[in-house]
């Protein structure tokens, strides 16, 4: 297989409802990033876009098609990848794959989404459609519920008074809050506290309103090249050099891992024995925290901190900038927003942004050489991890 | 080859309050809801068996935001539930008000009944789901 790099990288502001299209919002992104890559849309050979719910938010099926055409990129072949929220990331690695087969050396990959334009009913709605619909959704599922019951589960498990969680799950939202105001792309631009986030709205106990990332509007766009034609555009390629991908049944099949996502250990156990790495030898990870309690989750499947203890590890700054590892400088889903069809572009961005130096001094993670992302879908159904290196 | 247990044949059991559900005749492991192989080994070498529809809550939330169409039923308490077989379900709790529920529900034991979601223009029907209410 040949090495595959990461050139021009761009994504539009994720934001609240706002008025441009899909096709435009991607459109923005994507002749950035093709620009950034001296590159011009004549040289891409193929699309791969994420998009979830644009059959809902604009009645547009096929828009990887629409978008293609948009940007000068006639006749390419375009994919589209729905994999709920990690749609973006099962973008990048099979970009990824037909770049290190050889097939193509020059391609465009990223999503876009208007998740905030479905409004809250019709996005709780669509997005309770990413758990099982014959066997869960009768049930009242949401997005939010599923995390709910397994943060009662995590307390019940590991044995943590749900207060003591509750505080460790705010203070994992403060820090997201907290680099999302230096991020100019960021949809939440505010500063909250721990009291702050127990004193918002509840959405489903115990999660509470600042416990949840927004519904975001936005799209990112990422050219991927071979190594041999990375290295004529850019001094600075930062390579994958790592991806692992995962899948699972109905929430309640995967009760054996429980509050663990199991997919999520099966696809990051992919991609470190791909890289060669470990838990320790990352720097910096945008890893899926939907909800708060997403991040603790995430972050112990991850192996970064043994299971049960990285609400501790939040609240002794080891999972910020400066601790054990750097996680979501860019604000995260909570801060920097979740456009669900664009998340794993935006995350990909952000790190490649990182291993460059190319971030506000306030949440750059200094000298950092090696980046992760780990991005989910429904609830576990899709699970998605990248490792990215630096090439020079 | 033939899908042993369907949707539609699970969920007009359900609503009759009959947890159907697969007993593998290889490893002997209870797959619910149906499947067409066994979760745990998959073979195909599968019987249709009845659970009893009693177990204890593994985890609960009281939601308030419900999905579109659907906001009239909210607060409502969703639960797992681990079947005294084995298996974990999804279902409503009654008996105890949504506003009231602590951590003290983890492990409390329950019994289904069953309630029908008439469904929406997206669910292709309606669909039965378990109501847990204490034993
Ligand atoms: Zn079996």
């Amino acid at each position: 297989m040949k090495k595959v790099a990461v050139i021009g990288v761009a994504q539009t502001n994720f934001s609240a409802a706002q008025e441009k299209t899909e096709v435009e919002l991607f459109a923005e992104a994507a002749l950035e990033a093709i620009t950034k890559s001296n590159l011009t849309p004549k040289d891409i050979q193929a699309l791969y876009l994420g998009n979830v719910l644009g059959d809902f938010s604009e009645g547009q099926g096929m828009v990887q098609a629409f978008a293609a055409e948009n940007i000068g990129c006639k006749n390419i072949p375009a994919n589209r990848y729905e994999g709920a929220c990690a749609s973006a990331s099962v973008a990048v690695r099979d970009a990824y794959m037909w770049v290190a087969s050889g097939f193509y050396d020059t391609v465009l990959v990223g999503g876009v989404e208007r998740a905030a334009t479905l409004g809250t009913a019709l996005a709780t709605r669509t997005f309770a459609m990413f758990s099982d619909s014959r066997y869960e959704f009768p049930s009242g599922i949401t997005f939010p519920a599923v995390f709910a019951m397994l943060a009662h589960l995590y307390a019940s498990k590991y044995n943590i008074p749900l207060e003591k969680l509750k505080e460790q799950m705010a203070q994992v939202s403060v820090q997201s809050y907290k680099y999302g105001m230096h991020n100019p792309k960021a949809q939440m631009k505010k500063e909250v506290s721990i009291e702050d986030v127990l004193k918002s709205f509840m959405v489903s106990t115990p999660i509470q309103l600042h416990d949840c990332c927004p519904f975001s509007d936005g799209g990112s766009a990422l050219i991927l090249a071979s190594e041999e034609v990375a290295k004529k555009l850019t001094d600075k390629p930062v390579f994958i050099t790592g991806v692992g991908q995962s899948s699972a049944g109905p929430l309640s099949n995967q009760s054996e891992h429980l509050p663990r996502i199991y997919s999520r250990e099966v696809s990051s156990k992919q991609a470190y024995k791909m890289a060669g790495k470990t838990p320790d030898d990352i720097d910096v990870c945008e890893l899926h925290d939907c909800f708060s309690i997403a991040s603790l989750i995430a972050a112990e499947s991850l192996g970064f901190f043994d299971f049960g203890t990285s609400g501790e590890a939040w609240m002794k700054g080891e999972a910020g900038i400066g601790g054990k590892v750097a996680i979501n400088p860019s604000g995260g889903l909570k801060a920097k927003g979740h456009p669900i069809g664009a998340t794993g572009g935006g995350q990909v961005y952000e790190i490649v942004n990182q291993l460059r130096g190319d971030v506000e001094p306030e949440r750059m993670v200094e000298g950092a050489k090696v980046g992760m992302t780990d991005t989910l879908g429904g609830d576990g159904g899709t699970l998605v991890n990248i490792i990215l290196e630096r090439g020079w | 080859m033939e899908y042993k247990l369907t949707f539609n044949d699970f969920n007009k059991s359900l609503k009759r309050n009959k947890l159907m559900a697969l007993k593998c005749g290889d490893c002997e492991k209870i797959t619910v809801p149906p499947k067409m192989v066994c979760s745990e080994c998959a073979s195909t070498n599968l019987e249709i068996i009845q659970l009893e529809g009693k177990g204890k809550i593994a985890t609960f939330t009281t939601n308030f935001v419900a999905a579109e169409g659907r906001e009239c039923e909210a607060p409502y308490i969703i639960v797992m539930v681990e079947l005294d077989e084995g298996p974990w379900i999804m279902g409503n709790l009654i008996d105890i008000a949504p506003k009231k529920v602590s951590m003290d529900l983890i492990g409390k034991r329950v019994v289904m009944g069953v309630k029908v979601f008439p469904g929406d223009k997206y669910s292709a029907g309606d669909m039965a789901r378990p109501l847990f209410s204490f034993e």
